[in-house]
């Protein structure tokens, strides 16, 4: 699967492998992060005396887990992420600000994402310059590598075969329901494609945390991901 | 013969032959007839998702002799006072009226070389495509002393049903500190975390209304489904009250007599006062009677559950002999599709997709405490084939162990849902 996924991305695998190096050495600028995280703060505050927003404050956010603050109220979705057990660290981070709706299907955070992977890391560095121990983020993580996560927009344009997609679906339509209920199994009918397709990838990838969902999608190649989002985004 | 948009695009070819000559897969007659036995996780999906996706092309039978559909899956929170009985039932009226021909009656025989299967009612149904579903029946002498005959006074509880509500009103009238013994099953059988989870509910009644009682379980086993996770719970939740005794120390070694009320395991006798038995398994009987089996179960090929010993003869869920899947209702209701997929293309012409197969089993230990195991399959020439899997772990937060049983909930309504429509 994953020589699949290289042998269709020679240049994302190149800046892969350049970024990782890079970051290794040092993890983004924290002056320059402070005037990317302006586009932020209409909603988010941090530092001294920072309170929660119209999002919550992010002091302290690295190594916390998903909806953690216990005096903000959370997405469904967020919650649910957290049960799950996501972390925020520099890779859950960065693939968050690089497209919330990857990490996090129904988030409140309606921001359409940083993607260039500089600013990415530069607002890292300047978050983490809030942690109480900043030096143990993220050098102490093995998985703080700047990774690309950004999807291919091929994967992303692949038109799916519906029928394919409603035989494939019947496996999903054992927990997940067909008439969209989500009563502690999330709904997953009428999203929108791109949606669909990058939350899948996200469990692929296993920047989301749930492990049956890490497994389903683990066995899913690119057109079937697309196949299901097809079926899907019409399924009423 | 209608031939629907889909349909061409999809086959070409075999779309082409199916409407040039129909009466090739039909055998001579009109509709091709597939005909389902056994209504549960795998035969009221298969008979469903067949009609559904076939839009009439097939006609459908299911032959069932229960009105209602009581879930083996969650029975135990019903034991464990979490769930309702009435939340375990389902009607068959659904799968009716979306266009499957439900006939409540017992299949008592199947002639293979005239395509009938025979009905306890008289007469008998001809098929096309049989698809056997039947769930387990109990080994004879597997447990000293214990027969169908004594189920009332030691009931198995392994059918969903009376045979739950009986185990659960024995459990409710125990003495004060009284005894509840359990005879766990050997390997394979159906639900392999269910004995435990069922200790653990009978537990989580229990604590509640009869602190002193104890659960003693003799298993002729050694080790078990989710072990670490429900000795964890046990011991989190229950401590002192379960004594699990496993073939190390003689587990194996045991008989009942239930006139008496006693359970002698390893020579030491014990009276009880509720008392389950849960016997080697084995297919359900009309897999036996079709004479597709081999031994105790029925060996099937792997990419469209189709028997070894005929290739138009199907079984499905427990009684099957597939591989690596655990017999639960989650792998039966995956194999469904998988076979119910082959045998619309076998019938019409219908695109056949590659074998995907997949299973989660959710097990309560106590309220909001919920764990779970899971895997991945695929069809290879000997088995269905693990890829990949998962389990909770030990010492999980709470709100995890609460979000996974709530889960399991979703998963409960999702599944019913898929089988009934």
């Amino acid at each position: 699967m994953k020589g699949r996924l290289f042998r269709s991305l020679p240049a994302a695998l190149v800046a892969f492998l350049a970024a990782s190096a890079v970051w290794a050495e040092e993890i983004g600028d924290a002056e320059a992060g402070a005037q990317v995280f302006k586009k932020c703060t209409g909603c988010h505050q941090v530092g001294k005396d920072a309170v929660d927003k119209v999002g919550p404050h992010l002091n302290g956010i690295f190594g916390r887990a998903a909806a953690a603050h216990a005096d903000y109220r959370y997405s469904d979705s967020m919650v649910r992420a957290g049960n799950d057990g996501m972390i925020w660290t520099a890779e859950t981070l960065d693939a968050y600000l690089e497209n919330p709706r990857a990490l996090v299907s129904k988030t409140r955070m309606s921001f359409r994402g940083l993607k260039d992977p500089a600013d990415r890391a530069n607002i890292l560095a300047y978050l983490r310059s809030f942690s109480d121990n900043p030096s143990d983020f993220p050098e102490a993580e093995p998985t703080a590598l700047a990774t690309d996560h950004d999807i291919d927009p091929a994967i992303l344009a692949l038109e799916g075969d519906p029928e394919y997609g409603e035989y494939l679906a019947s496996e999903c339509l054992t927990c997940h329901r067909s008439d969209g209920t989500s009563d502690g199994i999330p709904s997953i009918t009428l999203w929108p494609t791109g949606d669909f397709v990058v939350a899948m990838h996200a469990y692929k990838r296993k920047l989301r945390p749930h492990p049956v969902m890490q497994m389903m999608a683990g066995r899913l190649n690119d057109e079937e991901i697309a196949a299901l989002a097809a079926y899907f985004k019409d399924l009423e | 013969m209608k031939l629907n948009r889909r349909l061409f695009i999809g086959t070409g070819a075999a779309a082409t032959a199916t409407l040039a000559a129909p009466t090739v897969f039909a055998a001579g007659h009109g509709k091709p007839r597939v005909v389902v036995v056994g209504g549960g996780a795998g035969g009221a999906t298969a008979a469903r998702y067949i009609a559904k996706d076939s839009k009439g092309e097939i006609d459908v039978m299911l032959i069932e002799p229960s009105r209602m559909y009581y879930t083996c899956f969650f029975s135990n929170l019903y034991i464990g006072g979490v769930k309702e009985i009435d939340d375990l039932g389902h009607s068959y009226g659904t799968l009716a009226a979306s266009g499957v021909n439900v006939v409540h009656d017992w299949a008592v025989g199947v002639d293979r070389d005239a395509k009938t299967v025979a009905l306890a009612g008289g007469g008998s149904v001809p098929y096309d495509k049989l698809i056997l579903s039947p769930g387990i029946d109990f080994v004879d002498g597997a447990v000293e002393g214990w027969d169908l005959s004594a189920q009332n006074a030691m009931p198995h509880a392994y059918k969903g049903g009376s045979q739950t509500e009986l185990l659960k009103a024995k459990i409710a009238a125990m003495p004060e500190g009284g005894i509840f013994a359990m005879v766990a099953p050997p390997n394979p059988f159906r639900c392999p975390p269910g004995p435990y989870e069922r200790v653990s509910m009978v537990a989580h009644y229990l604590k509640a209304n009869n602190p002193t009682a104890k659960i003693i379980v003799a298993d002729p086993k050694d080790k078990f489904s989710k072990m670490a996770l429900f000795q964890e719970g046990w011991g989190a939740h229950y401590n002192g009250m379960i004594d699990w005794i496993g073939s190390d120390f003689g587990g194996g070694n045991v008989s009942v007599d239930p006139n008496a009320m006693t359970v002698t395991i390893d020579g030491e006798v014990t009276k009880v006062d509720a008392c389950n038995v849960i016997p080697a398994m084995k297919a359900g009987r009309i897999a036996e009677l079709a004479g597709v089996t081999d031994g105790n179960w029925a060996p099937v090929n792997a990419v469209d559950m189709s028997t070894k010993a005929d290739a138009d003869v199907y079984v499905l869920g427990d009684a099957s002999e597939q591989g690596d899947m655990p017999k639960s209702g989650f792998s039966a209701n995956s194999q469904a599709k998988v076979c119910a997929n082959a045998v619309r293309g076998a019938l019409t012409g219908s695109k056949v997709f590659p074998a995907k197969f997949s299973n989660t089993c959710w097990s309560l230990l106590d309220t909001d405490d919920g764990v779970k195991v899971g895997a991945t399959y695929e069809a290879t020439d000997e088995k269905i084939a693990k890829v990949d899997g998962f389990i909770s772990a030990t010492g999980e937060s709470a709100e995890l162990r609460k979000a996974t049983y709530e889960e399991s909930e979703g998963w409960y309504a999702g599944i019913t849902a898929d089988m009934f429509g």
